[in-house]
């Protein structure tokens, strides 16, 4: 289906181009401005020409040193998530009952972690891991394992990635979910003739299928991580020590914390640049997927229709129960 | 769908998984101070209401909610709105710098929080918006109009073209034909995409607690007044967290249908 060239379209995209930049354009600009300059209080603002980024680069100085070392434990934390959503959101996918009232309240429950707000999920898992009044902190000294996030890193640790899993593998079960739906009933028929094993139908049917979703899941759970603040900012402080401090709680230690602009606007511009370049790869590829579907599509136009029909499926559905 | 061998264990057990915490939050709330503090109980055994009362009867408290329920609101009417148009515009008709503009919207919505909260407070001082529903509302456009485009934009697209040009030979004009005809047809789109703009501004704390003080202050932020000198509150704190999940359970269960096909943002 190919679109018509109407630059007529712009008034329609005015309002959204207007809002966005109205929050995004201005305070951008400020950001800039802020980086360049330093500034020794009463509003007094000096050039410092690319001084902040020199020393934001440089792991010798104190700034950049702090900004190397929660970038790497920003990557690490984001590398473990991944690893451990993405194979657990599939197997959880493929868990959900086929039919009935069940299915409801499985995604209920599943999606019920992702409206909590992020403070409420610190706040559930601080309580929860508390070796005096949580369930989870109480049981596990209990049994003999000497557990107490507050105190050693890598319980810290354990306790933010669990908290993690807690609250977003549901996201990526959920986009699997939708995958999986989209499959018509025929390919595992086909499959059961042809008397494949389960492992060849997952790797052959489902997996190709669930590309495309996998792919947002893992690109949005990056992107997500990468700025993750509020969840172990309430669970650890970023403690014990420094060992929880990811970019953004870094970031915001030194803007509203320290109040020292020109460092943080500096920060803000390497780190926004970061997420750019890794936004503009999803977009490339997501890009390149849709075409590639269209591609297939076209030499299989049976199959397509299906899928897209998946979509709004209430009007098929209709004639049979009418019927019925 | 063919499932896994197993599957009914491999899904009790990560239903369990998720509803342990969020019950050992009800389970706090309903309990007394002392009661958590002295003993480890896996039900309340003595089972209070004091912590709930004490929210629903002081302003302080419940105006938290109130507060940000209202910026929601405001955020999502003004996302959805100003997305329509534009997600029509995006699915039908190429023009220039459409490629460059999606991709600009898409990279605010990665755009992370941290960054803007200083400048955003500064703007929204100097417009005078500071500490008002409205402020939030906007900052919270950021990440909530790009999401709305990109799903409506899926769902526009379902929508053969063969009926926008019946309307228009009808003798329709672009007004009436958009809101008669395609927003009834996308009526469960919209849903999604107000759901998603629901959720995501409500579980958004760092912009909303830089952009208020006094007047407009977030639940999320109320919350952290329970920290006294008398050491933690925490039969309060629980209680105040288990009324935060109410809403987003409320919206979940009228949407649960559509879930599905909304996280994969329209595009399965």
């Amino acid at each position: 289906m190919d679109k018509t060239v109407n630059q007529k379209a712009w008034f329609l995209v005015a309002p959204v181009f207007l809002v966005v930049a109205f929050s995004a354009v201005l305070p951008l600009m400020t950001v800039v401005n802020y980086s360049m300059q330093d500034t020794f209080g009463n509003n007094q603002f000096f050039w410092n020409g690319v001084g902040w980024f020199k020393e934001l680069l440089d792991p010798s100085t104190d700034l950049g040193g702090r900004f190397l070392a929660s970038l790497g434990r920003n990557l690490f934390f984001s590398l473990v998530i991944l690893a451990i959503e993405v194979p657990l959101g599939i197997v959880v996918a493929l868990s959900m009952p086929r039919q009935g009232w069940t299915v409801a309240a499985c995604l209920v429950i599943l999606a019920l972690p992702l409206l909590i707000p992020w403070n409420v999920v610190g706040t559930i898992w601080q309580i929860f891991g508390r070796p005096d009044i949580g369930l989870l902190g109480y049981v596990l000294n209990a049994i003999g394992i000497d557990y107490n996030y507050v105190s050693n890193d890598i319980d810290a640790w354990v306790t933010v990635i669990v908290m993690d899993v807690w609250h977003w593998t549901s996201l990526v079960a959920l986009l699997c979910y939708a995958g999986l739906k989209s499959i018509p009933e025929a390919y595992y028929q086909a499959a059961q003739i042809d008397g494949a094993s389960r492992w060849a139908v997952f790797n052959a049917i489902q997996l190709p299928k669930m590309n495309r979703v996998l792919l947002i899941a893992v690109l949005l759970r990056f992107m997500d991580s990468f700025m993750i603040y509020t969840e172990p900012f309430v669970v650890t402080g970023g403690g014990p020590g420094n060992s929880t401090t990811f970019v953004s709680i870094e970031l915001v230690k030194i803007a509203l914390g320290q109040f020292d602009l020109g460092k943080a606007a500096a920060l803000s511009l390497v780190y926004n640049l970061i997420i750019l370049i890794v936004c503009w790869i999803f977009y490339t590829v997501m890009t390149n997927a849709g075409a590639e579907r269209k591609v297939q599509a076209e030499s299989e136009p049976a199959v397509d229709f299906k899928a897209s029909a998946g979509l709004k499926p209430v009007p098929a559905l209709k004639p049979k129960e009418g019927v019925a | 769908m063919h499932s896994i061998p197993g599957r009914r264990v491999i899904m009790a057990l990560f239903l369990v998984f998720l509803l342990l915490p969020i019950y050992w939050l009800v389970n706090m709330s309903f309990k007394t101070n002392a009661e958590i503090v002295s003993t480890m109980t896996l039900w309340p055994h003595a089972p209070t209401l004091q912590h709930y009362k004490r929210i629903f009867t002081d302003e302080s408290w419940y105006s938290g909610y109130i507060n940000s329920l209202e910026y929601v609101v405001l955020n999502t009417i003004i996302s959805i709105s100003v997305a329509l148009p534009a997600a029509y515009a995006f699915s039908r008709y190429r023009f220039l710098g459409d490629k460059h503009l999606f991709f600009w919207l898409l990279s605010n919505r990665m755009a992370p929080a941290a960054v803007y909260a200083l400048p955003f407070f500064n703007l929204y001082s100097a417009i005078g918006l500071f500490d008002t529903p409205w402020a939030v509302a906007l900052a919270h456009c950021i990440f909530n109009v790009p999401l709305a485009v990109w799903i409506l934009e899926g769902f526009v697209s379902g929508v053969p073209r063969e009926i926008d040009e019946t309307a228009f030979l009808d003798g329709y004009s672009f007004p009436r034909f958009f809101i008669k005809i395609l927003v009834p047809l996308i009526a469960s789109g919209i849903g999604v995409a107000a759901f998603f703009c629901f959720m995501f501004s409500w579980v958004e704390l760092l912009l909303a607690r830089t952009l208020t003080s006094v007047q407009t202050k977030p639940i999320a932020a109320i919350m952290t007044r329970t920290v006294s000198a008398a050491g933690m509150d925490w039969g309060l704190l629980a209680a105040a967290g288990v009324l935060t999940i109410i809403p987003g359970a409320l919206v979940i269960w009228f949407v649960r249908n559509y879930i599905a096909s909304g996280f994969a943002l329209g595009r399965v």
